[in-house]
């Protein structure tokens, strides 16, 4: 039963599980950063206060956050396929995946950047740094060790969802799971794929942590 | 007066919160000479840290302007305000050094927003880095130094872009008694060296007595008084004043009184406190001057010197008063001053 094909299918799972989860990451965050700092920037007593700004980003990332992803899924099926012109297989994963880690990496951003000492940033305005250099300069690198580390946690969510998209086909680890082990109750394929995505998260979780601590200098 | 280089003029900030109003400044008129070290002193929510941040508009007044040199702030635009802001350093009582950046660097960063070339802006950190004594340290980040390293640093991030005013916001209150007296002697030599107009913001009167030729009292968001420093300290016009200037000078007078007594204490109980009923009884204070008494058994055994006040009926009082007790009383020879 355990055949060439079947540690070839499996491979070929890991890749396509870290295909999903790292491009859809990524391109979360291109929309999931701007959106947190813009929230935080926008907040009340933010370096722009504007109440009706912050409301509306408030309120679009909490709707989009509270939507579970299997019906997100399934909900922007006919976005997805006008974005990568089908809604199954891995590509068609992506997009579901982005839009569901984009409002939680932006929450995860604005709890990073609100971490920054006030003061800093009253230091920076005092010396006549303007909005752009406070965000770039002073808050993002400031908190440089809390995003790595929220960065993590988001990598791993985003595998977790990427195994559910295995019920429209993704393709990945998480398919070969219930597919194997749920609908032909090949149970040691599934082991070993639920091991693999133990690995996975477990690796993510030591490389995030290792970068976190050593670009930290605040307890050296 | 020298000419002045900062003119707070009807200055009042008033904070709406949903559900009360603050008026943390109110109607502050004070003019802030060239090269002088000026003391803005008040207890812990007067309104001081409010106003000198009126100074470079981080607060903008409710009423009232801020000209700096000839500048009304009150009429520039934001991108204005940030050019006269180079021109105002500050520095703070935590410091506020960027973690994530070396020394160097972060003496660097006011150098970065005003574009100077980053080979120039090292150049000039590592001059300052001499003028603050600490050469040895551009390598280190803020978590490596101690306090007062870290406000040196500070300083010297401070006067990175040759500014002519320097806000100091408690800037020694974070710091032990020796290594205050090291951070105000730096900032007197610098306002000596390069003419900085300094703006000392504490509620320490000992930090206004050791560098500041001027001072602003600065009371429940009212200025009360200010002058110059020993006119101020000399004659203490308002209530505000008087208590700051008291807290340092103590408000306890020493004894004056010449007569001192030997009591010797052999059947008292321990447990009766006797120069404290005297003092209450007789309405005036005593010194104790030497006390080696211990209880033994419950009885009060051994002997105490006190100074007794001036006034010699309130001193036949209180003798009367410890025999009546049954204690030993004599007079003791000791040499008072």
């Amino acid at each position: 039963m355990w055949s060439r094909e079947v540690t070839n299918m499996i491979i070929v799972g890991v890749g396509q599980t870290l295909t999903m989860t790292l491009v859809s990451t990524l391109i979360a965050y291109l929309i999931g950063l701007p959106l947190g700092i813009a929230l935080v920037v926008t907040a009340d007593g933010g370096l722009k206060p504007n109440k009706l700004v912050y409301k509306i980003l408030d309120i679009v990332v909490n709707i989009t956050r509270s939507i579970p992803f299997l019906i997100l899924l399934i909900l922007i099926i006919p976005i997805t396929r006008f974005i990568v012109g089908k809604s199954y297989g891995t590509a068609g994963t992506i997009p579901p995946l982005t839009l569901a880690a984009a409002p939680f990496i932006a929450r995860m951003v604005e709890s990073s950047l609100r971490e920054v000492d006030s003061g800093v940033i009253e230091a920076a305005q005092s010396m006549g740094a303007d909005i752009r250099t406070i965000i770039f300069k002073v808050m993002i690198v400031e908190a440089r060790t809390s995003l790595i580390v929220n960065a993590t946690i988001v990598l791993g969510t985003v595998l977790g969802y990427s195994a559910m998209a295995g019920a429209v086909g993704g393709g990945g680890l998480g398919d070969i799971a219930i597919r194997y082990g749920y609908h032909r109750y090949q149970t040691d394929i599934m082991i070993v794929t639920v091991v693999l995505l133990v690995l996975l998260v477990q690796i993510m979780q030591v490389i995030g942590t290792k970068i976190a601590t050593r670009i930290d200098k605040r307890n050296i | 007066m020298e000419e002045a280089i900062i003119r707070i003029e009807n200055v009042s900030k008033t904070f709406v919160t949903s559900d009360n109003t603050v008026e943390a400044l109110k109607n502050i008129n004070l003019s802030i000479g060239k090269g002088e070290i000026f003391g803005i002193i008040g207890m812990s929510g007067a309104g001081k840290s409010t106003l000198v941040r009126t100074l470079n508009f981080l607060e903008k007044p409710t009423e009232g302007t801020v000209i700096i040199e000839d500048k009304d702030l009150s009429k520039l635009s934001e991108k204005e305000i940030r050019k006269v802001r180079t021109e105002i350093a500050m520095i703070f009582q935590s410091f506020n050094l960027l973690a994530q950046r070396t020394v160097l660097d972060n003496i660097c960063f006011p150098l970065e927003i005003v574009g100077t070339p980053k080979a120039k802006a090292r150049e000039r950190a590592r001059e300052l880095l001499k003028i603050v004594g600490l050469e040895a340290k551009e390598a280190a980040y803020p978590s490596q130094l101690s306090g007062g390293q870290k406000q040196r640093v500070a300083i010297a991030r401070a006067l990175a872009t040759n500014p002519k005013i320097l806000l100091c916001d408690e800037a020694t209150s974070a710091l032990d008694p020796t290594t205050t007296k090291a951070i105000l002697k730096l900032l007197k030599e610098i306002n000596e060296k390069y003419g900085i107009t300094i703006v000392i913001i504490t509620h320490e009167m000992t930090v206004v007595q050791e560098i500041c030729s001027h001072v602003a009292i600065i009371d429940e968001g009212v200025l009360a008084e200010h002058g110059t420093v020993e006119e101020v300290f000399s004659h203490p016009k308002s209530k505000a004043a008087k208590k700051l200037v008291f807290m340092v000078n103590h408000s306890t007078p020493r004894m004056d009184g010449r007569r001192c007594i030997r009591i010797t204490f052999s059947e008292n109980s321990s447990f009766e406190p006797v120069i404290a009923n005297m003092v209450l009884e007789c309405n005036a204070p005593v010194n104790i001057l030497l006390a080696d008494t211990q209880d033994i058994g419950g009885i009060a055994h051994g002997q105490m010197i006190l100074q007794l006040p001036e006034d010699v009926a309130i001193q036949e009082k209180m003798i009367e008063y410890l025999k009546r007790c049954n204690l030993e009383v004599e007079d003791e020879e000791w040499p008072c001053d």
